[in-house]
């Protein structure tokens, strides 16, 4: 096997007892990255001197961390001190944090190689990464088809092993879905146990950093590394983390399975639909209770989603003007002109569209009409899982209606492309932990199950995963983009 | 003019709390440091920064609200206020617009003697924006400068309900809102450095009518007087515009110091849509009773209940007691004072008359001045002690003013001590008396203004020096013996 195959596990016994050095490793990879960035597209910058130089380090010093040594990629939206963080916008082209984001630090603590920053929809809006400045991310499954996002940088790096794992940032399902096109382990924990600072905020009350990795192991440890709280942050939440790979065994028997009878439904394709039941099945033959359950209210999430999350995007992004940030047009005479047309020129098209809906529902005719009415929705679908979770641990679904999309195949049709939020979107209407898992394949191209906890319940959602993996291959399947295997 | 009018005010107030650091960063809140070095990326709004609330700012707003006899909400909550300005890095200001801190207060004010209850709307928690430093004027300049310092300090809106009917009770409300917040200790309420700045609504109405006129908002008030001439010039240009038949819009205005009148700066057309939402960012803030409790219990006296004190123990006339309870510093030096020197009222007529003349003159505040209140009461003790007279005193008290020295050193430096020697003064006397025999005739039929050139030429001798007292006494027995 590979090295860029392997998971975080298996390279780290590799590290730990010597079999390769951290620098080994990173040129492996980089070799890696050379081969198959040009098909796959995931990154937006390279950081390999960093990345060298970080292994130098190591080698020379190492230390006993779980993901130590190990090389992994971050979503561009996440900052980083001294790296220019774009969120694949021409606003933020030649942005340098002077910070670390706290996840960002948190991989750095544990002597984690950062390979570079990775592609995204112009700040993480949009689920095809076809909203980036600069390019789109292939899915390497199949490079005529897209990878997903709007962390599709992070997946296909990934899936490509172009990294061994990588961090996104989830606001409707942005982790989860490129997960599950690109045949990945994909997690957004809940709402508050991952710090927000640094990750540039699309949709603060529902953005949240979470973990794409090869295994549900792997994810673990992950989540191990970057959850806690964050005094930086003030929606973060105080509570005791535990070790998520403690006793992480898949044994599941007697865990309390609902699946909501709305997300199996019309638009969902059938072969998923099939293979999340099927899955179900098993998860009855080892042990759980699966009960088929019902959560009305998931209907508005996805127009209460469209209402909130624009309005928060279009003040969130209000300070990227042209006086402090971004793009300034220095033509203009006056300082009205001045943001009218550095921000003309620094955003793309959905960005902007995402602006004039979120003035527009926030403004004082329509606040509550809109903002107010998707506000109420959100508590009755929050109140739904809340309800479902009395008599359940755990809630699976789908995470997608179909397999990864072609290039421009929603072009025309953006209600259609939104509608691939639907099964994602309610989790984090809720602040719910969410994962998506690989389930199978259809046609050649990987499918995600997605699996949905109570809060902070992680680790009931990592060990249900683990039970699906253990009984299958589908993690071990790796797309085949050249290269030796 | 054929109408009565009324004239309807309601004040904003903004007072900047003065927590050592602002109200969502770290950053020192310290006034006058150098442009730009006060500032982090949380509060120049760096992407992906995230406000986190300062604890003592929400105090602080407790602390005022209960000063202010208002409702602590149990839950209040911070709302994003959008607009676009270059001092506002953001692009939106974190302000607390529809669940407040504090509601519901009041203020007890008085105007010539006469008490009267001014409501309190509500009062919330915010950030100030930075500072633009044009280069010459707004209009005129090549380009601006901003200034971040001031960006992210944690202020408190205080809004009135339209009760004031006056200018004078306008300015009455504010001195004893001031009061309230120095005494209370939340901030520096100085109008120059502008961490008090108050807006002023105003309408006219015709004496009777229950409903209230088109409102005008005037910015741009940056002291005392400003508030007052302002509200007298607005007052009156409404009402002649409404004598004339004119229609009134409601507009923001804003006030010409120079010129004494206030200017149309924009109509309620103009006005922003702000697109008010909960702040994501942020949880809402749960105040508890204890918390309630704890800060009510740490409560320093205010300027009401020490205006009362000062009448109940210490004997002083209302009016001094209004006076000394204006700012805390002054109640501080004269309690400091009395405890010294327990005569209240012959120390509250000092600081009344003498000290305040002095900083009025110089333009000073009494926390600024050299002077200590132990030295005062040295000096009042030399006068009881007859070393000097009380003229004398004065001449001496504002040498302490200007100088910071002790009284008797420069009683000594400058030969003021007091004549009582009674043999001295017998023979200046003798001298006088012999020099001008036809004052003596004078005197002696009669005339009491004799007796009173006499001292005169006594005292032009001493250089006022002459114990008053004996002197008299003296002459008395001198002129009995003619
Ligand atoms: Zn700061």
């Amino acid at each position: 096997m590979q090295l860029y195959d392997m998971t975080i596990s298996e390279l780290s016994v590799l590290i730990k007892e010597r079999k390769i050095s951290a620098q080994e490793l990173t040129r492996a990879y980089l070799q890696r990255i050379d081969e198959v960035e040009e098909q796959v597209g995931a990154f937006i910058t390279r950081t390999d001197e960093l990345a060298i130089q970080q292994a130098g380090e190591f080698d020379h010093n190492p230390v006993n961390k779980p993901l130590a040594g190990i090389p992994y990629g971050l979503k561009d939206n996440i900052c980083t001190r001294g790296v220019r963080t774009t969120c694949a916008s021409k606003m933020l082209g030649d942005f340098v944090p002077a910070y670390n984001a706290r996840v960002a630090a948190c991989l750095q603590d544990q002597q984690g190689i950062l390979l570079g920053k990775l592609n995204l929809d112009e700040f993480a809006m949009g689920c095809s990464t076809e909203t980036s400045a600069f390019k789109p991310t292939s899915n390497p499954w199949d490079l005529q088809r897209l990878a997903g996002g709007s962390s599709g940088g992070s997946a296909a790096a990934v899936a490509a092993g172009e990294v061994a794992y990588s961090l996104g940032t989830d606001t409707g399902g942005s982790i989860r879905q490129p997960a599950a096109y690109c045949g990945l382990v994909g997690l957004k924990p809940t709402y508050g146990l991952v710090s927000r600072f640094g990750a540039i905020a699309n949709t603060s009350s529902l953005d949240q950093v979470g973990v794409i990795t090869r295994d549900v192991w792997d994810c673990a440890l992950v989540l191990n590394a970057i959850a806690g709280y964050d005094p930086q942050d003030g929606t973060s939440v105080k509570i005791d983390v535990p070790d998520y790979t403690a006793d992480l065994s898949g044994d599941i028997k007697g865990l309390r399975i609902a699946y909501p009878r709305e997300y199996f439904q019309n638009n969902t394709d059938t072969a998923i639909v099939e293979q999340v039941k099927r899955a179900l099945h098993e998860y009855e033959q080892l042990g759980a209770i699966v009960e088929e359950v019902s959560l009305p209210y998931s209907e508005y999430a996805l127009p209460a989603y469209y209402i909130i999350s624009r309005a928060e995007a279009s003040t969130n992004l209000a300070r990227y003007d042209g006086v402090q940030f971004g793009l300034r047009d220095v033509k203009a005479d006056n300082v009205a002109d001045l943001y009218a047309d550095s921000r003309a020129a620094g955003f793309g098209a959905e960005v902007k569209l995402r602006i004039l809906l979120g003035s527009y529902v926030l403004s004082a005719d329509y606040y509550e009409t809109y903002y107010l009415k998707a506000m109420k929705a959100r508590r009755l679908i929050h109140d739904d899982f809340t309800r479902v979770f009395e008599n359940h641990d755990i809630i699976i679904t789908p995470t997608t209606p179909t397999t990864a999309f072609q290039r421009d195949e929603f072009r025309s049709d953006l209600l259609n492309l939104y509608r691939n939020d639907i099964l994602t979107v309610p989790v984090n209407m809720a602040g719910l932990p969410g994962m998506s898992v690989p389930c199978g394949f259809i046609d050649g191209l990987p499918a995600g199950m997605q699996l949905i906890g109570k809060p902070f319940k992680e680790k009931m959602l990592l060990n249900a995963a683990l039970a699906f993996e253990q009984a299958h291959d589908y993690y071990k399947a790796r797309p085949n983009l050249g290269g030796d295997r | 003019m054929n109408r009565e009018y009324e004239i309807v005010v309601g004040l904003e107030v903004h007072v900047e709390l003065k927590t050592k650091t602002k109200i969502f960063c770290s950053c020192s809140t310290e006034f006058g440091a150098e442009p730009n070095t006060q500032v982090c990326p949380g509060c120049a709004g760096f992407p992906g920064t995230l406000p986190v609330l300062n604890r003592k700012v929400v105090e602080y707003g407790i602390k005022t609200g209960l000063a202010l006899n208002c409702e602590i909400a149990e839950m209040s909550r911070f709302d994003r206020k959008n607009y676009f300005y270059p001092d506002l890095p953001k692009a939106y200001q974190i302000s607390q617009f529809y669940m407040p801190i504090c509601k519901n207060g009041y203020l007890d004010i008085e105007v010539d003697g006469a008490k009267k209850r001014i409501g309190i709307t509500r009062a919330h928690l915010e950030e100030d924006a930075g500072k633009l430093v044009h280069q010459g004027t707004i209009t005129s300049t090549e380009y601006s400068l901003v200034d971040l310092n001031r960006g992210g300090m944690g202020l408190l809106e205080i809004v009135s309900e339209p009760d004031i009917r006056s200018a004078q009770e306008a300015r009455a409300y504010l001195e004893k809102l001031r009061a309230v917040l120095l005494f209370a200790g939340v901030s520096d309420c100085k109008m120059q450095e502008g961490s008090l700045r108050c807006d002023a609504n105003v309408s006219v109405r015709p004496r009777g009518q229950k409903e209230l006129g088109t409102r005008v908002e005037i910015k741009n008030l940056n002291s005392f007087r400003a508030l007052e001439k302002s509200i007298e010039y607005e007052a009156s240009r409404q009402i002649n515009a409404i004598e004339d038949g004119e229609e009134l819009f409601q507009e923001t205005r804003t006030w010409d110091e120079e010129k004494q009148v206030t200017r149309a700066m924009r109509s309620k057309e103009d006005a922003e849509d702000y697109r008010y939402f909960p702040d994501p960012d942020l949880a809402p803030v749960y105040v508890s009773q204890e918390w309630i409790a704890e800060v009510s219990a740490s409560m320093p006296e205010l300027p009401d209940q020490a205006r009362q004190r000062l009448v109940n123990d210490c004997g002083l006339p209302d009016y001094d007691a209004s006076i000394l309870t204006l700012t805390p510093a002054t109640l501080k030096f004269f309690d400091e004072a009395v405890t010294e020197y327990n005569q209240p009222k012959i120390v509250s007529n000092w600081i009344m008359g003498e000290l305040n003349r002095l900083l009025n003159v110089n333009n000073m505040e009494i926390e600024d001045s050299r002077l200590v209140p132990g030295e005062m009461v040295k000096l009042l003790k030399l006068i009881d002690a007859g070393t000097i007279s009380g003229k004398i005193a004065k001449t001496v008290f504002e040498e302490m003013f200007s100088t910071g020295k002790e009284p008797e050193q420069i009683i000594k430096e400058k030969g003021l001590v007091q004549i009582s020697d009674e043999d001295t003064l017998k023979a200046m006397i003798d001298d006088i008396v012999a020099a001008n025999p036809k004052v003596v005739e004078d005197y002696k039929n009669g005339k009491e203004k004799a007796f009173g050139f006499f001292v005169g030429q006594l005292m032009k001798a001493t250089r006022g020096q002459a114990n008053p007292a004996i002197v008299n006494k003296l002459l008395q027995e001198r002129l009995s013996r003619e």
